[in-house]
């Protein structure tokens, strides 16, 4: 690292070698930090196939070697490339969109969690379903638990609806980005109350 | 993977003297552009690297030769070669600086990054704005060289 070298250096310059890295095609992945979402800061990054990576509270060095590992060591910020991904989420935080309408880049998940996520990317906006649910869907019904660990490892919560998976008591369960934020986006989609935990209030709507 | 950290990473690292060195090299208005070109070309080869080690070197000799091109763009090509200056300060082949003082700068980039920094041939040639098969060239054409200037001597 060299020293004072960053603080001096010129934002254009930076901004423009970005953009043009991001317009070059030659990225693994281009992702950026969303960092005034409802949901606190996001990471998003994006591949040539589609969205490969949304992750809560990231920490950045932490985060970047898991997706050099998983797609490539060609992992840049590049803002540009994510415009598309903050728009369609800025939309769906003030609640203006239902559904996403990206390509999802899915090569890194292994084909049983693939299998269950194609499932729950078909659990509409408002409903929920239930862990049972979806493992007897992938033909699965007695792996519940493993259908849990699935929705723990989401690589992209949010546009893949893991928040809308609850326990069949109709309990929020868990989420991996923490059951605040569960809470928080089954709210805004107008499934509970907000910051209630309401588990009386979520008896009838045991299984889907 | 052995060791080759996110690009975004390696950039953050050397950016600040990629620029430094490019504006002593190329003058600051000359600069901006080649910076662009230079990580550019590291970003082309950065996929095909084979270890992490001597990043700071490699990118430096990526900046030295997008400035060599620039220059032979404005100006005749021999000019450049019998130019002296321009091949001074190289800071990537510093340490081999003695053995390859001679050669033509491609020939010398070549033969000190495959030899002294034990690159493979797809990453020098993205490094001289070429391609492998000119990479591979150029190194044993240097090589070559030298050679028959140990005879000579």
């Amino acid at each position: 690292m060299t020293p004072n070298a960053t603080a001096q250096f010129p934002t254009g310059l930076d901004d423009h070698f970005r953009a043009v890295a991001a317009a070059s095609g030659e990225l693994d992945v281009a992702y950026d930090v969303l960092d005034d979402t409802p949901v606190g800061p996001l990471l998003v990054g994006v591949s040539e196939h589609g969205l490969c990576r949304v992750h809560f509270d990231p920490e950045p060095e932490a985060e970047l070697d898991v997706l050099a590992r998983l797609f490539g060591p060609r992992v840049l910020r590049a803002p540009k490339a994510l415009d598309r991904v903050r728009r369609e989420l800025d939309e769906y935080f003030v609640g203006r969109r239902h559904a996403f309408d990206l390509e999802l880049d899915l090569r890194a998940t292994p084909e049983f969690h693939r299998r269950v996520l194609e499932e729950l990317n078909r659990v509409e906006y408002g409903h929920t379903t239930t862990y049972g649910t979806l493992a007897a869907q992938v033909g699965a019904p007695r792996a519940a638990r493993a259908v849990g660990t699935v929705m723990n490892r989401n690589p992209l919560p949010i546009v893949l609806p893991c928040h809308r998976v609850v326990g069949a008591n109709g309990s929020l369960t868990g989420y991996g980005g923490g059951l605040e934020r569960k809470r928080f986006l089954l709210a805004l989609e107008g499934r509970v109350e907000p910051a209630v935990v309401a588990q009386p209030a979520l008896d009838g709507l045991t299984g889907f | 993977m052995s060791g080759i950290p996110p690009f975004e990473l390696f950039y953050e690292s050397h950016k600040g003297e990629v620029l430094a060195f490019l504006r002593r090299r190329a003058g600051h208005d000359r600069a901006d552009d080649l910076f662009q070109e230079t990580f550019l070309r590291a970003l082309r080869a950065y996929g095909r690297l084979e270890h992490g080690e001597h990043l700071r070197a490699w990118v430096l000799t990526i900046a030295s030769n997008a400035v060599v091109d620039a220059v032979r763009r404005e100006r005749p090509a021999a000019e450049l070669v019998a130019d002296p200056a321009s091949e001074d300060e190289r800071p990537a082949v510093e340490d081999l600086a003695p053995l390859t003082d001679g050669l033509p700068p491609k020939e010398r980039a070549a033969v000190v990054l495959r030899y002294g920094y034990d690159l493979d041939y797809d990453a020098i040639g993205a490094a001289l704005g070429s391609n492998e098969q000119a990479a591979r060239k150029a190194a044993s054409a240097g090589v070559r060289r030298l050679r028959k200037e140990k005879e000579q001597r």
